[in-house]
């Protein structure tokens, strides 16, 4: 039953095959066996999950993902439910109100079980910088799962829930989906409401699905997709049935290989993987061709100058006044302020506060934050010019594979250029999409990443669709 | 760039964190070399070019002038580490 | 001393927006509630909370903008002001920094007879309230105020001495209170003002160092506190001292100022491009909406009240110093038909005095403007006296009574039939020779005798002016 992919699942569950009660059992005791092993969830909700089970099998169907378990992101506000974005700044601290996406999982019936870990405040690209606990790679425990949404990413992998909600700010979707042989998709700027999700850099973040397989990423989009009145800057564009074009193939479809995302450091391995990729879509019917993305080289550079300076101003209210972590016996203002923020952050989140702080500074403002602005416009102005030529870019999501758990956690520029191949599309707004594609000769995951216009999902769900018809890598699962 | 330890000081003031001498030391050389990387952005000629803050422009929203969902005052202070009445409470500030 | 020196003083007032709900929160802008009872995750900056722009506060920040002449922007940019503070939740303050929705406008100073610019209006949050010494030890925090919309209004230094800059002031409040956008509460701190103030040597045309003057919570506060900045400045200048550019407060008690915050401290406020909130786009229309519905200014007001209805400048003042008072004087005025002089008598006189009396507003009185006018018309045509006309009023007023039958139930109306008259006067004159004789050999002060006699056989209720003719016409035979 646990293998079911989500929309069968949820088939199933409608058609009173399976209760939401015993699939809920069924993904608890999954939890409770595997989950000290790969230690994806900070948080299980067991009591809250069986009642909303309860509630779904005792009532008529709510809506697509009627008593289906999935998990969140522990950065997505749970009304009542202690939500801590991994720090200890928001240890114990509990909402009075739900995320958007939180809301309209709930009003689509869904259950949720738990809290996903994360790298502290989603800043991270190994879920390492959680305050509380690492999580391992279901497919191998001594490796990452990629982060920062590597506990939603290693949920869906272990067969702990059927779906799950992640946030992507530089590649935190994609790249943990691709190191856990999962769907991972960050969705347009401003299609998926951001209110509640606890901001990292607000320009760039954006709340999107990790599922076992293309249709449920896009059953699980369709759920959480359009205008909110709570987010000002969420987008009041149609959402479109994605579901509906799914299975209508690539025959015709423009697709670019950007020949700057064939990284200096990319394990060989990967690059013959996209490039494989690419052939099986072809003899599907796509045409291929080179494409040139010139900025890509800035895109690192220019993302760690906007996303720690947006984190040092989102990350300003944490201040041990109203919520949060206060320093025991402050005297003063200036100590409350300074200490409750030492204590309460990881070393990660003080380096990007540092970073964003000086960056927006006087005397540095111009020379990097602004800077950082404009070569954003020229990365944007790149994908513009390639998608006058063609409908979608395809790339890997990670240059490597999962690597070993501590390897790159004192060296910051290493674990930051594991984003590069993802962080473009962010700065761009653009959406991306990663689908398992290979196994490497060690036996790790490998995911290809497709990138396309704006408010474009459907073509890119359509895309990987049809390359994951190609591939049976979802019947690969983790010797748990 | 490279940072002096002055700097960092400095940016830790204004970011209110109080670092130990080691996180300084740290710092001063994993935000250097970050910033050295960075410093590649210098040579990308901009003119001309004008700054994204959106990477899509999007239609502000706007909301009717009308109050709704106000929290219950024991809500809005369930989470404060401390409290007098209804209000949060913080140690003394001199002015 | 100070006159070899030329004060150079720019204002920036804060004036809070009258919305029912905050800038960018949902809670409401009630004030004097239990702290925190007015609150949203947006006003305490919980973590995932979003602003969602209030669009009443475009409408009145445009407004405003028309009423002082600025050029509103088609386009303008939220900006992120971070600074640490407990009564600032988020550790930054939305505001417009770059790109404001309103520049370059002005207002007329009549008695200086000069123009002073405005840079900029902007729109931005208040702060919350800290109470520092309600707890032993504490600092209490309360975030009812938090989020409450404020125009900032920045003027060029163009105001060189605290005289003009009250009258800037003064006419930018009735500007504002009189386009419904602002109470105009100066000691509640709905209207407040910051002063920027330095001096230079006359003549010379480079501003000298400035100081920021805060804490001014009444015209007459402010044109202190200036002056003694003003004052300081001299003094040290003469002194060969020089002058820091920093922040002071002013002390009421003390009639001094004093440094706010130390140079060290300088602050850093890292603005950048609120990424939460998309550009406000403000469209051609909904200026021309605004532009439409924009009521008459109280200068233009005044102007025309003494062009137009020839009243004196004082009238002018009193009658337009209160929207809601001036529109009802003119809907009287337009209803009885009379000379303005003698509507605007009675408004600044009984009209006013009830108002105040009653405290019923302007908008809300009992009686109306065709009942208003029927009481004048029915004194003008000498059916009751001036002083029966202020009884009749006053029930007109409390219980919106007809004139008419106010005059006819208390017996108000004055005999003015000459019939009814010259029968009373005969009687008299028949009765009293010898006043006869002493009028007609010249002894008019007689007259005064039989006026009297004619009213007490009235009781009061004959027309003084019809007595009066018949009087003199028949004791000259």
């Amino acid at each position: 039953m646990l293998d079911l992919p989500l929309w069968a699942l949820a088939s199933k569950l409608a058609g009173k095959e399976l209760t939401s009660v015993e699939v809920t059992q069924a993904c608890l005791s999954r939890i409770a066996a595997t989950d000290p092993k790969v230690g994806a969830f900070l948080r299980v909700d067991p009591e809250g999950a069986l009642s909303a089970a309860r509630a779904a099998d005792a009532s008529a169907s709510r809506g697509p993902l009627h008593g289906v378990p999935v998990a969140l992101k522990d950065n997505l506000l749970t009304a009542g439910v202690e939500t801590t974005a991994g720090s200890q700044i928001l240890a114990g601290f509990v909402p009075p109100t739900d995320a958007t996406v939180t809301a309209r999982l709930k009003a689509a019936g869904a259950v949720i079980v738990g809290k996903t870990n994360l790298d502290e405040f989603a800043m991270g690209s190994s879920t390492e910088s959680s305050a509380f606990q690492k999580t391992k790679n279901p497919y191998a425990l001594e490796r990452t799962p990629g982060g920062s949404s590597g506990g939603s990413a290693a949920a869906v992998a272990a067969r702990q829930v059927f779906g799950a909600l992640g946030s992507d700010t530089g590649g935190s979707i994609r790249q943990p989906a691709a190191l856990c042989n999962v769907v991972g998709l960050k969705p347009t700027w401003g299609r998926v409401s951001r209110s509640g999700v606890v901001a990292y850099a607000s320009s760039l973040d954006q709340v999107g699905p990790l599922a076992r397989s293309v249709r449920d990423a896009a059953l699980l989009l369709q759920v959480i997709a359009g205008r909110d009145a709570h987010d000002a800057t969420s987008a009041d564009v149609a959402v479109p049935d994605f579901a509906a074009t799914l299975e209508d193939g690539v025959k015709g479809l423009r697709i670019g290989l950007p020949r700057e995302y064939f990284v200096e450091g990319m394990d060989p391995e990967v690059a013959a993987a996209i490039r494989d990729a690419a052939k099986t879509l072809e003899a599907a019917g796509a045409t291929v061709r080179e494409v040139s993305l010139p900025h890509t080289k800035h895109a690192l550079a220019a993302y760690y100058v906007i996303a720690p300076a947006e984190a040092s101003s989102n990350l300003a209210r944490y201040d041990g006044v109203r919520f949060g972590h206060r320093a025991k016996d402050v005297k003063q203002l200036k100590d409350l302020y300074e200490r409750s923020r030492a204590e309460g952050f990881g070393p990660e989140v003080k380096r990007r506060i540092m970073l964003g702080t000086f960056a927006l500074s006087a005397g540095y403002h111009d020379a990097y934050y602004v800077k950082a602005q404009q070569v954003r416009t020229l990365i944007r102005r790149d994908f513009d010019q390639a998608f006058a030529d063609v409908d979608v870019v395809l790339s890997a999501a990670s240059p490597t594979c999962a690597w070993l758990l501590g390897e790159k956690l004192d060296d910051p520029l290493a674990m930051y250029l594991m984003d590069v191949l993802t962080l473009p599309t962010n700065l761009a707004g653009l959406p991306g999409l990663s689908v398992p594609t290979a196994k490497s000769s060690g036996g790790l995951p490998i995911g290809a990443q497709l990138i396309g216009k704006p408010f474009d999902e459907a073509t890119l769900l359509r895309a990987a669709r049809a390359l994951e018809r190609e591939r049976t890598l979802d019947a690969w699962s983790p010797a748990l | 760039m490279k940072l002096e330890l002055a700097q960092v000081r400095h940016v830790a003031k204004l970011a209110r964190l109080s670092l130990t001498p080691e996180e300084e030391a740290r710092f001063l050389t994993q935000l250097s070399a970050v910033l050295e990387a960075v410093d590649a952005l210098a040579s990308v000629d901009t003119t001309g070019v004008p700054p994204t803050t959106f990477a899509l422009s999007t239609a502000a929203h706007v909301r009717p002038d009308e109050v709704r969902d106000e929290l219950d005052v024991d809500v809005a202070l369930r989470n404060a580490p401390q409290k007098v009445g209804t209000s949060f409470a913080i140690p003394r500030v001199l002015e | 001393m100070i006159s070899d020196f030329q004060p150079v003083i720019g204002l920036e007032v804060h004036a809070q927006l009258l919305t029912t709900s905050k800038l960018f929160s949902t809670a409401g802008t009630t004030f004097g509630a239990e702290p925190n009872t007015h609150t949203t995750p947006v006003c305490l900056g919980f973590p995932g909370a979003l602003p969602v722009l209030n669009a009443r506060v475009v409408e009145l920040a445009i407004r405003t903008g028309l009423a002082l002449e600025c050029r509103v922007n088609e386009k303008s940019e939220w900006s992120r002001k971070h600074y640490f503070y407990p009564d600032s939740p988020k550790g930054y303050q939305i505001t417009q920094y770059e790109f404001p929705i309103c520049e370059w406008g002005g207002v007329t100073l009549e008695l200086a007879g000069k123009r002073v610019r405005i840079r900029r209006i902007h729109i931005e949050e208040d702060a919350g309230k800290s109470v520092h010494d309600a707890a032993d030890g504490l600092t209490l925090v309360d975030l009812n105020r938090v989020g409450t919309p404020l125009l900032e209004i920045v003027s060029e230094p163009d105001l060189r001495s605290a005289d003009e800059a009250v009258e800037y002031l003064k006419i930018l409040r009735d500007v504002l209170v009189s386009i419904g956008v602002n109470d105009g509460n100066l000691e509640e701190g709905s209207f407040r003002c910051d002063a920027n103030v330095s001096v230079m040597r006359k003549g010379s045309e480079v501003y000298g160092t400035r100081c920021e003057l805060k804490n001014l919570n009444s015209f007459r506060n402010i044109k202190l506190a200036i002056d003694t900045e003003i004052a300081r400045h001299v003094d040290v200048l003469e002194g060969g001292g020089t002058i820091a550019q920093e922040t002071r407060l002013f002390d009421v008690n003390r009639g001094e100022t004093r440094s706010m915050r130390s140079k060290e401290d300088a602050q850093d406020y890292r603005y950048f491009p609120e990424p939460d909130l998309p550009l406000l786009l403000v469209t051609p229309e909904e200026i021309a909406r605004a532009k439409a519905t924009l009521p008459e200014l109280p200068q233009a007001k005044r102007r025309r009240y003494v062009e137009r209805l020839k009243l004196t400048e004082y009238d002018a003042g009193v009658l337009t110093a209160e929207r809601g008072f001036s529109e009802l004087f003119e809907r009287c005025q337009a209803a009885a038909g009379v000379e303005p002089k003698k509507v605007a008598n009675w408004f600044i006189g009984e009209v006013s005095r009830l108002l105040n009396e009653s405290g019923v507003k302007p908008g809300e009185v009992k009686f109306s403007p065709a009942q208003f006018a029927a009481l004048l018309m029915a004194i003008d045509a000498g059916t009751i006296s001036q002083n029966a006309g202020k009884e009749v009023f006053g029930e007109m007023f409390h219980s919106g009574a007809e004139p008419a039958e106010v005059i006819a139930r208390k017996g108000l109306a004055q005999v003015s039939d000459t019939g009814a008259l010259e029968k009373v006067i005969d009687e008299l004159i028949a009765a009293n020779p010898p006043n006869v004789a002493a009028y007609r050999a010249g002894k008019v002060q007689v007259l005064g005798f039989f006026v009297g006699q004619v009213m007490k056989a009235l009781k009061g209720k004959g027309n003084p002016k019809v007595i009066n003719e018949l009087l003199e016409q028949k004791l000259k035979g």
